[in-house]
């Protein structure tokens, strides 16, 4: 009795939340699939249904029909907001760990009464809202914003600097608003650094320098390649960044994906934009995913 | 060894400067008299009396407040199972699917969670709105529950659990009574950790309302698509008020309850 009950137990405890994902996370993904393997029509849902059970498969799969997909290399409208996500995200990326290395390398030479409250000070924007941090940005940036009236009053500049809607403005979004997701790993990295070794080599005569490139950045390789990979994914989906700071001509596929579902009301084409995104992710987040649960044993 | 040089200070004070000015200055801004948002006018709080009156944002925060509070709450057990599982539940049937889907929603692109998740609602014909936003705000932040609870599930003493197990406790009462003690920091961290990501949730929930569930970000980002507004800077500060209270809050009870804990 008392065996079975624990049993039960143990099978309640994984059977709620892998269900719970059954239903909400990967259904949905192949709903998306099917959506997007059928056709446009003017109905509400806006699409035709392929599958009305799985009588008669194959017939079915005649009526698969890829048009969506081939309507999107068609176009060089998603071709270059997928490319020009990607650079975007990468960009920022590289950025982001520039901004990010130095920061988490003080933190974590840093004292160590000190160390928490910088850590705490590195995560506290991180729980106030993404919306109100990019929408910060629009009052600094903007033509007559603080920063082109901080850089006019230094008489650096005598005409106001377009930076809003420009992709300049998403790069500095996407890099003030991802910031602690590159510094916490890289800290956590940088912070079991065995300081012993930096010791060795430069008794072995190598410069500071020498130590920095051949000891500390390879040790921290880990932390580099996971805050990358927690800044470039969401950052090559972003909408709400692309669409507050950029311009008109700033393309990337999140705010593709957000004007064909919410104003053509494009179902389908919106569902193979998303699947196509996907594709461009899985292998970023396999390698995350591994890495979570190499982290786990 | 552990030197603190000249460098590390400046990265120091730029990095935090970089991370804070920005809301700074828009908490200042929100204490401007005048209306053009980036001539100061001089001190007032005119604009925190007039968002009394405002009863599409109040109405708004109201709906947010709800579904935040009923989707951190379900997000905090199911994720606290989830990270159970994926810790204690050895081998199981689907390990690798199961661990897949916890880790992916951290980094999926919200467009792509919003979309899939409204394609579901459609499919099954459920009326979009406060539970729909509700539904897909515990899936997504349940994930992040999880990955908070399973790193403090890795460092405790197992040791802890087979004594109470040795002498006769049920597995469940392990849980409740060694277990789930232990781990409650954790615990708290991803219930404040689901509430805020609920709170800022945009994308996700512009896919998944329908009528009458208007969300306070969204109020927020059609108004912001308009142009930057004192109205819209005393309404962030007040959010950014409150969620630091609660993380300091929050860290500050961890911190005293810390020392209490350790053998």
């Amino acid at each position: 009795m008392q065996g079975l009950r624990s049993f039960l137990a143990r099978q309640v405890v994984t059977a709620v939340p892998y269900l719970w994902l059954l239903v909400f996370f990967l259904a949905p993904f192949l709903i998306v699939l099917k959506i997007s393997l059928s056709e446009t029509a003017i109905a509400m849902p806006p699409y035709t249904p392929v599958f009305e059970g799985l009588k008669d498969l194959l017939e079915k799969a005649k009526q698969l029909s890829f048009d969506n997909y081939l309507w999107l290399t068609e176009d060089a409208l998603y071709i270059k907001a997928y490319l020009s996500s990607l650079r975007i995200a990468l960009v920022s990326t590289l950025i982001t760990l520039i901004v990010g290395y130095p920061l988490a390398y003080a933190m974590a030479r840093a004292p160590d009464g000190l160390r928490p409250v910088l850590l705490m000070a590195v995560i506290l924007p991180f729980w106030t809202s993404f919306l109100i941090r990019v929408y910060a940005w629009i009052g600094i940036l903007k033509p007559e914003g603080l920063l082109n009236q901080a850089l006019i009053g230094l008489g650096l500049i005598s005409e106001p600097l377009q930076i809003i809607n420009t992709d300049w403005a998403v790069y500095i979004g996407i890099v003030y608003s991802y910031l602690p997701f590159m510094v916490l790993p890289l800290y956590a990295s940088l912070e079991r650094l065995d300081l012993r070794l930096i010791e060795a080599a430069m008794d072995l005569g190598a410069t500071p320098l020498k130590a920095f490139w051949r000891i500390t950045v390879p040790l921290s390789v880990p932390g580099i390649v996971a805050g990358s990979l927690l800044v470039f994914i969401p950052a090559v989906g972003e909408f709400v960044i692309p669409d507050l700071l950029g311009g008109s001509d700033t393309l990337m596929i999140g705010r593709t994906l957000w004007v064909e579902f919410f104003y053509n009301r494009d179902w389908p084409v919106a569902s193979a934009v998303a699947i196509l995104l996907l594709i461009l992710l899985v292998v970023p987040i396999v390698i995350f995913q591994k890495m979570q649960e190499k982290a786990a044993r | 060894m552990r030197r603190f040089t000249a460098f590390n200070l400046v990265s120091l004070v730029f990095g935090l400067a970089f991370l804070y000015l920005p809301i700074l200055i828009l908490i200042l801004y929100s204490f401007n008299d005048s209306r053009i948002v980036t001539v100061w006018g001089g001190f007032s709080t005119r604009w925190y009396v007039e968002l009394l009156s405002n009863e599409s944002i109040l109405n708004a925060a109201w709906v947010t407040v709800r579904v935040g509070l009923l989707s951190a709450s379900v997000a905090t057990v199911l994720g606290t199972l989830a990270a159970l599982a994926l810790v204690r539940g050895g081998r199981f049937y689907g390990r690798t699917l199961f661990s897949g889907m916890v880790y992916a929603p951290l980094v999926m692109p919200e467009v792509i969670t919003g979309l899939s998740l409204l394609l579901l609602f459609v499919a099954i014909n459920f009326d979009r709105g406060f539970w729909t936003v509700t539904l897909a705000h515990i899936t997504f932040s349940m994930c992040f529950v999880a990955v908070v609870v399973q790193s403090r599930l890795l460092a405790f003493d197992r040791a802890l659990e087979e004594a109470a197990l040795d002498l006769g406790a049920t597995p469940v009462k392990t849980f409740f009574a060694i277990t789930l003690p232990l781990i409650f920091p954790a615990v708290a961290a991803g219930w404040m950790l689901a509430f805020s990501l609920s709170l800022d949730d945009l994308v996700i929930a512009s896919f998944t309302t329908g009528p009458g569930a208007t969300t306070l970000p969204m109020k927020i980002y059609s108004q912001v698509r308009r142009g930057v507004t004192p109205e819209i800077n005393a309404v962030c500060t007040i959010l950014v008020a409150l969620v630091t209270l609660g993380v300091l809050t929050a860290s500050v009870i961890g911190k005293a309850r810390a020392p209490a804990r350790a053998p």
